[in-house]
């Protein structure tokens, strides 16, 4: 199954990678070669298994309804590239 | 050619725990300084696991009971796939085809009559975090991140911005009264998103939809689409078609406009959340969770209005938040048998007047004017203690101090004259102080007396029985 270029540039939009024109090409190739491969389970008849999001058979994990210690601000801000008054800084987002 | 509007909304609304949705960091974050309620999983750091808040769940699935929905049975979280700086692990865990509750409704009381929306679905999702756009970068606070959400998504019923309004508050109303909602809406407690289109009256087809997001106020919601459905009848009345997009509401300017378009902002990519096991919810659980709930507001109005013979509106106004109902009943319990139309008016008359002026809830203020105090009050009336206007004074003096009736007219003197003698002195003191109305009087202007009534009233310092004023008056005049 080819994808078309344009298929490319959108899934490398949506995980904001910037790829040139070289590096599209050969995304385009081998998404194609790994959706070509995959298309050997199309074969599986799957009409009377529900689909599987899950392997482990468990359910309804909860916790109560506890407040538990946060993590201190140094922590929280320790790998933050840069940070004020205690917030994350980031480039500016404009709405 | 005449054109109506079809409008579906979707209603955000925090769910009221200690704790967030997926974690154990305090979920208050309006109150906290900035960053201090989180942890690695609210964060979205590697590594880190999300255990499901029970209590979370719980009052979602009672929120979709109130709103007469299904709960399903089995049920999980998808992760939501979009870049953006509020949302630190890169996705929104929300539910997509596995919501908790679907096709439910909710009736709202319009001016014709009641009206029956559909609620397609509610579901269950994280808040994210809060942003604030500066001069040289933005900044990130991620308290609110992980804050547990319901989302609540409306059929197509809704047919103007009148019904849009109506629907939004009683979502409130009802969110609020079963304690899954704060109702703060200033803290963003409860956010609106609207679908809005328009067709000419008559046809059942859609017209072209336009999404208005992330609406704060019911009356953001009112005015936007006053605006929006105005706007696209415009365009459509003059032969012009429309685009699907979304568009941005403009608080200041009070106009809707396009928004530079989130390119493939729909693309999601949900998929099952990996990290969460489902839920598989039994019968027994949802049974538990109806008797959880009180008995709703709607239901409480109609009995209301049966069981205490109250009007359509006054039963309405004692049930707009469950704490008044609530109050209501206790003052008709407590109230030695004074009819409940009674007791009903000093609550929406009086007590409102007071609580909008003080600006306290009645949960509060209950401390102190306590529901036994309203039928004390009457009962003060009713037996000649007091007379109307004293009444009042009485009653917001307890509002103030908490004392009860008795003893505020005890204490302060206020125990109406109703001895025929003292009253008979006043009377006389009226007539010979006003010999020019007396005149009146005596003319024919038999509605003077009312002013010579006030007279006395006013020389007993308000403390005269007025009916026993008007019979030494005319005993004075008429002798």
């Amino acid at each position: 199954m080819a994808l078309t270029m344009e298929d490319v540039r959108k899934v490398a939009l949506l995980a904001r990678l910037r790829l040139d024109d070289e590096e599209l090409q050969r995304m385009q190739q081998q998404l194609s070669s790994i959706l070509d491969y995959m298309q050997v389970l199309q074969e599986v008849d799957v009409a009377d298994v529900p689909p599987t999001a899950q392997v482990t058979d468990v359910v309804n994990v909860m916790r109560p309804d506890e407040v538990r210690p946060s993590l201190p601000l140094e922590d929280v801000l320790a790998n933050a590239p840069a940070h004020e008054g205690g917030y994350f800084k980031v480039k500016p987002v404009f709405e | 050619m005449e054109y109506e509007a079809v409008i579906g909304l979707e209603v955000h609304a925090q769910v009221l725990t200690d704790s967030k949705m997926f974690c154990g960091c305090s979920a208050d974050y309006a109150n906290a300084a900035p960053n201090t309620h989180v942890c690695p999983v609210c964060l979205g750091l590697p590594g880190s696991l999300p255990v499901m808040n029970q209590r979370a769940i719980e009052m979602i699935a009672m929120a979709g009971l109130a709103l007469n929905c299904s709960i399903n049975h089995d049920t999980f979280f998808d992760r939501k796939n979009y870049f953006y700086v509020d949302l630190p692990s890169s996705y929104q865990r929300s539910q997509y085809d596995h919501p908790i509750s679907t096709a439910g409704w909710l009736d709202i009381e319009t001016s014709t009559g009641t009206r029956r929306i559909g609620v397609t679905r509610a579901h269950m999702e994280e808040d994210t975090g809060k942003l604030t756009h500066g001069g040289d970068g933005s900044l990130v606070d991620y308290n609110r991140s992980g804050v547990p959400l319901m989302e609540v998504v409306s059929e197509p019923d809704i047919r103007s911005s009148e019904e849009a309004k109506l629907y939004c508050a009683k979502m409130r109303q009802l969110l609020v009264w079963i304690g899954v909602n704060s109702g703060n809406l200033d803290e963003g407690a409860m956010r609106f998103d609207v679908n809005v289109s328009v067709r000419p009256r008559g046809t059942t087809a859609f017209g072209t939809k336009i999404e208005i997001k992330n609406l704060n106020s019911i009356r953001s919601v009112e005015r936007a689409l006053i605006y929006e459905i105005e706007r696209q009848t415009k365009v459509l009345a003059s032969g012009q078609t429309l685009q699907q997009e979304t568009r941005g509401w403009d608080e200041d300017k009070g106009i809707t406009e396009p928004q530079r378009s989130k390119e493939l902002a729909h693309d999601y990519r949900y998929f099952p959340e990996p990290d969460l096991p489902p839920l598989a919810i039994s019968e027994d659980w949802t049974t538990a969770r109806r008797a959880e709930l009180p008995e709703l507001p709607d239901a409480r109005r109609q009995r209301f209005e049966r069981e205490y013979a109250l009007s359509a509106q006054d039963a309405a106004l004692l049930t707009s938040e469950r704490s008044v109902a609530e109050y209501f009943e206790q003052a008709v319990t407590a109230g030695q048998g004074q009819p409940a139309k009674a007791i009903a008016n000093w609550i929406t008359g009086e007590l409102f007047r007071l609580l909008n002026d003080s600006g306290e809830t009645i949960g509060v203020v209950a401390a102190r004017l306590q529901p036994a105090f309203i039928g004390e009050l009457l009962g003060l009336i009713k037996g000649g203690t007091i007379n109307g206007p004293t009444a009042k004074l009485v009653f917001e003096e307890s509002f103030r101090t908490g004392s009860n009736p008795t003893s505020i007219v005890d204490a302060k003197g206020w125990r109406q004259i109703s001895d025929t003698s003292a009253v008979r002195q006043f009377a006389e003191q009226a007539v010979d102080a006003n010999p020019k109305v007396v005149n009146d009087y005596r003319a024919g202007k038999t509605q003077a007396i009312k002013f010579l009534v006030g007279q006395v009233m006013k020389a007993s310092k308000g403390q005269a029985n007025p009916q026993l004023a008007e019979q030494a008056l005319h005993e004075v005049l008429d002798a």
